[in-house]
């Protein structure tokens, strides 16, 4: 009888231990302080710079009035249209020439690795001095443009960004074409280059060359890559401040800002941080599902560029 | 192989193709050609008008009338009342830019090696945390976060810049490092284990050491990140001696006169450092955006 409640006692303590093990992921007392130590300056960072704001963010815009109010206002009706049409035009504009381009850099020869090296540039380049660059070319009077029409064709040109809002507007996406196509163009380049080989081989084989091989072997292949691209690049735009902010600033009369740049304008410029912080969060009936679809994507297929 | 499979399609193709080759050529290049005009416009026009004078900027030339480094020299002497204390911003550009990166690898490789290698439990959970964070746009954090480091008496102060920084380059360096991190066998670690090897030691001695390539390439991801942002710095350095060099830019373009040929100086002298480690690290940066997640 001893010797069992013996090997019961031997059985229970080894149990036990393991138990406390995977609480701790296998690992073992100091090992697993070291462990934690290793996470706390994140989490630090996490707490104080990322959930902190959130929750200021949420209690400072939680006031329903405030949205009455955002929607009542004319300037904010514009500024979501805006918003919808930089996001829809802009991202899938500059998604669509991104794939086909990123065909053309495929193609073998030493001037197409020349040109895109040229090409990247835009990406390379901050985006301020090169916003501000293309300000002044859109000037009326001075501007690089409107020179080279009269120089070449004798055209007066418009007035882009202080006459009318959709030119303002349309300045403002062409300048973020601009900016943002070559760093999605190296990505979906990126993932043209991991297709094997031999799948195009095997389709020339069986007679599918040009448009047919792109439909039927590239496309298929890289439609995944493409769509969280395009996700991704969405919500990426939506908080972008700095296009609009620098090329048209929100002007001719207002007319042009997009949700980052009214939030910011709201809050600073006529000081109402409440009303900014509102005319942020009214994104997010766009932002959750995104982040959530998202963090599905990237979670599960891990975006095997 | 190929050679079979090219010698077996050859008869196939249409009579014309060589023409169609050539044609193919020649639109590529005029695409080429289209690209090259497209991209440079905006680098051109900045270079143009940094050579110009004041008074050729105000004129419908094309290319510069009298080309001349003279607004180079002005920035660089510091000789306008707007440029007054540039060296000074630019050095704060260089110091936020190397706790930036300094931080984000530290915290960023210190969280990975938690959870990746010693896997800690419940180490998803920071993962999500931080691809919450990469999802959310910064600048819809902007206006909470102003009043706060307001509240904490950090406006005008470098480091309320440096926090932000590392805050949003950090979960781009968890992702990089936890997707580099397993191409690193587990049997260093165990062996090193075995030899009786802290935790502390086999970071520094093992983990780090092989992690260099991710190092580098999230380095200059979070150089890159902290050189170039602006919303932030513009709202929380006002003080011309705090403030940093996108943000001195930016207030040039809202002076009455602008003077703009000192200004694109100016915009030339801020954005060659990034350019040349952009075109130095190029291919690292390339491997880490197509290794895990994408952010530009």
């Amino acid at each position: 009888m001893a010797s069992v409640s013996v090997i019961e006692a031997g059985r229970v303590a080894p149990r036990r231990a393991s138990v406390l093990r995977k609480l701790r992921g296998g690992l073992q007392g100091s090992e697993y302080a070291w462990a934690i130590a290793f996470c706390i300056p994140y989490i630090g960072v996490f707490i104080a710079f990322v959930v902190f704001p959130v929750f200021y963010g949420l209690w400072l815009g939680h006031q329903p009035s405030l949205y009455v109010e955002l929607f009542n206002d004319p300037i904010y009706q514009q500024t979501v249209v805006n918003t919808i049409l930089y996001l829809v035009i802009g991202v899938n504009v500059k998604m669509f020439l991104a794939l086909l381009l990123s065909g053309f850099f495929m193609r073998r020869g030493w001037w197409v690795k020349g040109l895109l090296m040229i090409y990247v540039l835009p990406w390379a380049v901050p985006a301020l001095p090169t916003f501000i660059s293309i300000h002044w070319m859109l000037n009326t009077q001075w501007g690089l443009i409107n020179n080279v029409l009269w120089d070449a064709f004798g055209i007066d040109g418009p007035g882009w960004l202080d006459t009318s809002r959709w030119l303002a507007l349309g300045s403002v996406i062409v300048t973020y074409i601009w900016k943002n196509m070559p760093f999605w163009t190296v990505i979906l380049l990126a993932g043209r280059m991991a297709i094997p080989q031999e799948l195009y081989e095997a389709a020339e084989v069986d007679g599918a060359t040009g448009i047919r091989r792109f439909v039927h072997v590239s496309l298929p292949l890289l439609a995944n890559l493409y769509l969280v691209c395009t996700l991704l690049s969405t919500i990426f735009t939506l908080g972008d401040f700095n296009t609009a902010y620098f090329i048209s600033g929100g002007g001719p009369a207002l007319s042009t800002h997009v949700l980052a740049t009214l939030g910011i304008r709201d809050a600073f410029e006529i000081a109402r941080p409440q009303l900014g912080v509102a005319a942020v969060l009214s994104a997010l009936p766009l932002m959750i599902p995104l982040v959530m679809l998202l963090m599905h994507k990237l979670r599960t297929s891990e975006v095997q560029l | 192989m190929t050679a079979v499979t090219a010698g077996e399609i050859a008869p196939r193709r249409h009579p014309n193709y060589k023409l169609r080759r050539r044609l193919g050529e020649a639109l590529a290049l005029a695409l080429g050609l289209v690209l090259v005009v497209w991209t440079l416009a905006p680098i051109y026009n900045m270079v143009m008008v940094a050579l110009e004078s004041h008074n050729d900027v105000f004129s419908t030339n094309v290319w510069p009338a009298d080309p001349s480094p003279y607004s180079f020299w002005i920035v660089f002497t510091e000789g306008y009342w707007y440029l007054e204390y540039f060296w000074h911003q630019y050095a704060n550009s260089i110091y936020i830019g190397f706790w930036t990166v300094f931080l984000t690898l530290g915290i960023g490789s210190m969280v990975s090696y938690s959870i990746g290698r010693m896997r800690i439990r419940h180490g998803w959970l920071l993962t999500n945390a931080a691809l919450l964070t990469y999802l959310v746009p910064a600048s819809f954090l902007a206006i909470p976060f102003y009043r706060m480091m307001q509240a904490y008496g950090l406006g005008n102060n470098v480091w309320s810049i440096i926090a932000v920084e590392v805050t949003f380059a950090t979960p781009y360096a968890i992702f990089i490092f936890q997707q580099y991190g397993r191409s690193i066998p587990f049997e260093l670690d165990e062996a090193a284990r075995i030899d009786g090897a802290s935790p502390i030691q086999v970071y520094f001695r093992i983990y780090l050491p092989l992690m260099a390539p991710a190092l580098v390439a999230v380095g200059t991801y979070a150089l890159l990140l902290a050189w170039n942002e602006y919303l932030y710095q513009f709202l929380l350095l006002s003080n011309k001696r705090s403030m940093t060099v996108p943000v001195a830019l930016a207030q040039f373009l809202n002076s009455d006169e602008s003077p703009w040929n000192y200004m694109m100086a100016t915009a030339i002298v801020y954005a060659v450092p990034p350019v040349v480690i952009y075109y130095l690290f190029r291919g690292r940066m390339t491997a880490g955006l197509t290794m895990g997640g994408v952010k530009g």
